[in-house]
């Protein structure tokens, strides 16, 4: 048992530095995922041992972007999981159009598929002009990414497929052209996003949002951050807004679970309760 | 345990073989279709008495259960008896992957970890099985040639890592054997 726990404490030297030289606080994230990611870059970075790794990230910043790089990495895809855009179509949308003007959050947006996702799905439905978008991310480059909103092209075979899926009523090559062998999302659905910064782990909320989205972002978080990020969004949402999380998470915490309504169960969508 | 192709029979013969007080958590990754709704648990939850559950995210690990990796996630132990799932890139083309389960298994629990690789034409679960056995656990793989696809069970015995090689059936009788000494244990 020598060496695992050796590892063990290393880890938590490592995340303890990260968190005291630059402030990201990797402390409160799914440990097994992080452990993980700590291994796969200890090959990559080609040191021995974690702990030669805590030096090099104290004093050598490019060192930690590129650690950093490899503890946020994001897999995502447009209209991942089409059955949640098709509920948010059903059920989420006709209430949006009860409101003149509304806000939506995507938190942990990462490289911005998703938003456009629901972009796309706004346009169809005639609202995208009365509603404003913040999406965030606290990972910069995943962000500028997003911004940029260019894809590979081999990408959007599953895109469209996904798209039908998820009962689009176009055609889906309408919201994109080729750039340079690269599909650039189409600029008209840019106009309404705002791209910023955030940081679920630190920050704070965002005001009277209508819609919040974060989706496979808490299942890297631990039980306690979980529990923070989900007081955020509570305290962001309207009454009677929606939340809107990954198909395999849930409202665990009763402090939270009891503000909500389910509006559908398997999409993972809720509501919170008109009366506090 | 961790299966591919022909892995569903194989696991099927194993988990006959569970009582319903079978003192152990199993948990299970078979390569799925990303597609796939639940209709793999559902189709196991058929062939035995235990409860097949598919995991939320930090669902507590309770003795007597399986446990079947969602698609399109993979799935790993936490220390405090839960189960983490991420959307990691693929391992091996596969997500979920039966190396990431089995590595933070090894890493979780250590000892008391009991690896077994099934059919299949892959050779996720093999780098792991090392991982597995210096931890101190018992690592199993399904003897070749009673599986359809021999292909991943023979890269995990390629590894020398392999500490024995079952028919399924025997598979079954070798995990009551270590699942009752488990609970004698515990309650000596």
């Amino acid at each position: 048992m020598g060496k695992p726990d050796i590892e063990d404490i290393e880890i938590d030297l490592l995340l303890e530095a990260i968190y005291w030289r630059y402030g990201y606080d990797f402390r409160s994230y799914a440990r097994a995922s992080i452990e993980r990611r700590t291994r796969q870059f200890l090959s990559v970075a080609g040191c021995a041992s974690v702990s030669e790794m805590i030096p090099r990230v104290l004093r050598d910043e490019e060192f930690f972007s590129k650690l950093a790089r490899y503890f946020s990495i994001s897999v995502t895809q447009m209209f991942r999981d089409p059955l949640v855009y098709r509920a948010v179509r059903e059920k989420v949308i006709p209430l949006l159009r009860t409101w003149p003007h509304f806000k939506v959050w995507h938190a942990g947006c990462a490289t911005g598929e998703e938003v456009y996702s629901l972009a796309i799905v706004l346009k169809e439905e005639n609202l995208y002009q009365r509603a404003t978008i913040y999406a965030t991310d606290f990972n910069d480059e995943a962000l500028e990414q997003a911004r940029e909103g260019v894809y590979e092209m081999e990408k959007m075979k599953e895109a469209t497929h996904n798209y039908q899926q998820a009962g689009g009523k176009a055609s889906f090559s309408e919201y994109y052209h080729a750039r340079c062998g690269a599909a650039a999302m189409d600029a008209a659905l840019k106009e309404r996003i705002v791209f910023s910064s955030h940081n679920l782990a630190s920050d704070s909320a965002f005001g009277e949002m209508h819609l919040v989205l974060c989706r496979n972002v808490l299942i890297y978080f631990n039980a306690e951050l979980q529990n923070r990020a989900l007081g955020l969004f509570t305290e962001s949402l309207v009454h009677g807004g929606f939340l809107c999380l990954g198909t395999k998470e849930g409202l665990r915490f009763p402090e939270v679970n009891d503000q909500y309504e389910t509006v559908d169960g398997k999409a993972r969508i809720y509501k919170k309760k008109d009366v506090p | 345990m961790g299966g591919s192709a022909g892995g569903f029979d194989a696991l099927a013969a194993i988990l006959l073989a569970f009582p319903p007080d079978f003192a152990l958590p199993a948990l299970v990754v078979q390569h799925l279709h990303p597609s796939d709704d639940a209709s793999f648990a559902r189709r196991l939850a058929r062939t035995t008495r235990l409860p097949v559950v598919e995991p939320c995210d930090k669902e507590r690990i309770e003795r007597g259960r399986v446990y079947t990796a969602p698609a399109n996630y993979h799935m790993l132990v936490e220390r405090n008896e839960t189960i983490s799932l991420s959307v990691d890139q693929k391992v091996n083309w596969s997500r979920p992957s039966i190396d990431v389960l089995f590595e933070s298994a090894a890493r979780a629990w250590g000892g008391p970890v009991i690896a077994v690789i099934l059919s299949g034409a892959s050779a996720d679960g093999a780098e792991s099985m090392r991982a597995v056995k210096d931890a101190g656990g018992l690592t199993i793989a399904q003897e070749p040639a009673s599986a359809d696809s021999p292909l991943m069970p023979r890269a995990a015995i390629d590894t020398g890592a392999v500490d024995e090689a079952l028919r399924p059936e025997e598979i079954g009788r070798r995990f009551l054997q270590l699942g009752s000494r488990n609970a004698e244990c515990e309650r000596a």
